[in-house]
């Protein structure tokens, strides 16, 4: 399928406050790829994503998902198709209860009621949140509220999966958790995340920014190798490719 | 400012309360939503000087608050928190308005008393009312309500919008403060300058945010169409409360039932 194809071409963003933030992307991702955004702080991840379904224009450039330009007709079809986990999850769950907020998506889809209920149920089995259902988002910890927020794109069944920093604030179960449904969702994923030893786990592609540019972009183990790239982005060797401190 | 705090999460249980179940929270939305808009039509048409009559129009939020399951001391808390603003409004009703309206012994009552009375009288149940309206309905589905009974939806998705603004300020007003009283070191705030930018932040960021929310529901398929969580069918309940409690009213605002019953009593005991 060319369908979840997404292509960034010559993307410039720049804030209203003239910080330059992107300067000259282009990458392409091609369906059922998995693909980390690594960088530093401030390196435009988040800017980056957030051009994925539209939320920021590109000052300069174009941003093409599965072969349309995201224009005002095109925009609605491509938010069901982009599913996205924003970095901070208070502001993505604004519904009063957990279930009502993953329910939120497929009832929009206008499915009826037994499956709108079957994939919430579902989808918020897989963050491990079932028993989280009736409780109001605002009650919950930081780290439930990731999995819920997670759920609730997930819901959604979307094609290409674009997630901020999804294991940032969950414990060492959860995460096994998330990586194993990651592993498992056999679409287009594209992360950031500063969790390297994950990223070694699901990517085989990694793309470094650096200041707002692609430093590299290539097979993630070589990435992981050239430790004067690492050095100059600020970046490290995950701890699982570094050997271990004891045996050593 | 702990108190800012508070108050939203207070707002939001009452969404919560509307996820519990009783028989009025299984009503269809619109059967609630016309049944509290009349009996609030009602209540205001009253004169100002309108107090005996008002009393029985308390069975309407009684008995519904008693059929509902809702916690009676938070319900009661939440309409005495806006009485203050009703006194506010009828402040200086006493003043302007001398004239001697009923006399109780020594004490002669002017028209001004009886009418800020009635003013906190009809604020009460009206204002409790639409409480309990949200408290057993949601929000959201009393804008979707709204939205079938023929309102233009450019109206009931603004007014969801600024219903969700509002939680979406007060959540930044207390994390801001919070930040600025910890950092204030125990001292009674940073003085007047600091509050200028604080504002000019808050505004911005709470901008962003609901820019962000905003965003997080259009991703999520939302295109201005409500769903709520029950569509049930116009039922044979949902007739029977609409129809029996309009009578009610009909009944007690063109007859004042209360002289009715004083007579009868002064009739039965002379
Ligand atoms: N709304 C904004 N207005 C102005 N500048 C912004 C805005 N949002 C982000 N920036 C700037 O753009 C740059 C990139 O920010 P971005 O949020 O994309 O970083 P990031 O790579 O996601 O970092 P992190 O790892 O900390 O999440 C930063 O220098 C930041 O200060
Ligand atoms: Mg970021």
């Amino acid at each position: 399928m060319s369908h979840h194809i997404v292509e960034v071409k010559n993307l410039q963003h720049v804030y209203a406050d003239g910080t330059i933030a992107l300067k000259d992307l282009s990458f392409t991702i091609h369906h059922g790829e998995s693909v980390a955004i690594i960088g530093a702080n401030g390196a435009g991840k988040s800017t980056l994503l957030l051009h994925l379904n539209g939320y920021l224009a590109p000052t300069v450039g174009e941003v093409r998902i599965g072969g349309f330009p995201l224009t005002q007709e095109t925009l609605p079809e491509i938010r069901r198709t982009v599913g996205m986990v924003f970095q901070d999850p208070d502001d993505q769950l604004f519904m009063p209860t957990v279930y009502e907020d993953v329910a939120f998506g497929p009832c929009n889809l206008g499915l009826p009621e037994e499956e709108v209920r079957q994939r919430a149920g579902e989808a918020l089995e897989k963050v491990g949140a079932g028993h989280l259902a009736q409780k109001p988002p605002y009650h919950l910890s930081g780290g439930e509220k990731k999995r819920v927020a997670i759920a609730t794109v997930l819901s959604m069944s979307p094609d290409i999966l674009v997630m901020d920093e999804p294991t940032n604030g969950l414990d060492p179960f959860s995460r096994r958790q998330l990586i194993g449904l990651l592993k498992d969702f056999h679409h287009t994923r594209i992360f950031t995340s500063h969790d390297l030893d994950m990223v070694i786990e699901l990517c085989e592609r990694t793309i470094v920014l650096h200041q707002g540019e692609v430093k590299a972009d290539g097979p993630t183990i070589e990435i992981f190798n050239n430790a004067q790239l690492l050095a100059e982005c600020r970046l490290e060797k995950p701890l699982s490719m570094q050997g271990c401190p004891v045996c050593r | 400012m702990r108190s800012i705090d508070g108050a939203v999460l207070d707002l939001k249980r009452l969404d919560l309360l509307a996820t519990g179940d009783s028989i009025i929270h299984r009503l269809d939305a619109r059967a609630k939503v016309v049944t509290t808009l009349f009996f609030i039509v009602m209540v205001v048409s009253y004169k100002r000087y309108a107090l005996a009559e008002l009393t029985p129009f308390l069975f309407f939020p009684v008995i519904t608050l008693a059929l509902s399951n809702l916690p009676i001391s938070y319900i009661l808390k939440k309409i005495a928190a806006i009485l203050p603003i009703a006194i506010f409004v009828g402040l200086f009703n006493p003043l302007f308005d001398r004239e001697i309206h009923a006399v109780l012994g020594p004490i002669s009552i002017s028209g001004g008393w009886i009418s800020l009375v009635s003013i906190m009288g009809r604020s009460a149940l009206t204002v409790g009312s639409a409480i309990i309206l949200i408290a057993t309905t949601g929000f959201i589905s009393i804008c979707h309500a709204l939205n079938r009974l023929g309102i233009p939806r450019v109206f009931t998705v603004q007014l969801l919008f600024l219903y969700r603004y509002i939680f979406v300020l007060t959540e930044e007003a207390a994390r801001t403060t919070r930040a600025r009283e910890l950092r204030a070191c125990g001292k009674k705030g940073l003085g007047f300058s600091s509050f200028g930018p604080l504002i000019g932040h808050l505004l911005i960021r709470t901008w962003a945010r609901a820019e962000r929310i905003h965003m997080a529901m259009v991703v999520r398929g939302f295109s201005g169409e409500f769903h709520s969580r029950q569509i049930n069918r116009f039922g044979r309940n949902d007739y029977l409360y609409v129809i029996g409690w309009s009578l009610v009213f009909i009944i007690l605002r063109s007859k004042d039932i209360t002289a009715i019953l004083g007579a009868a009593c002064t009739g039965l005991f002379s």
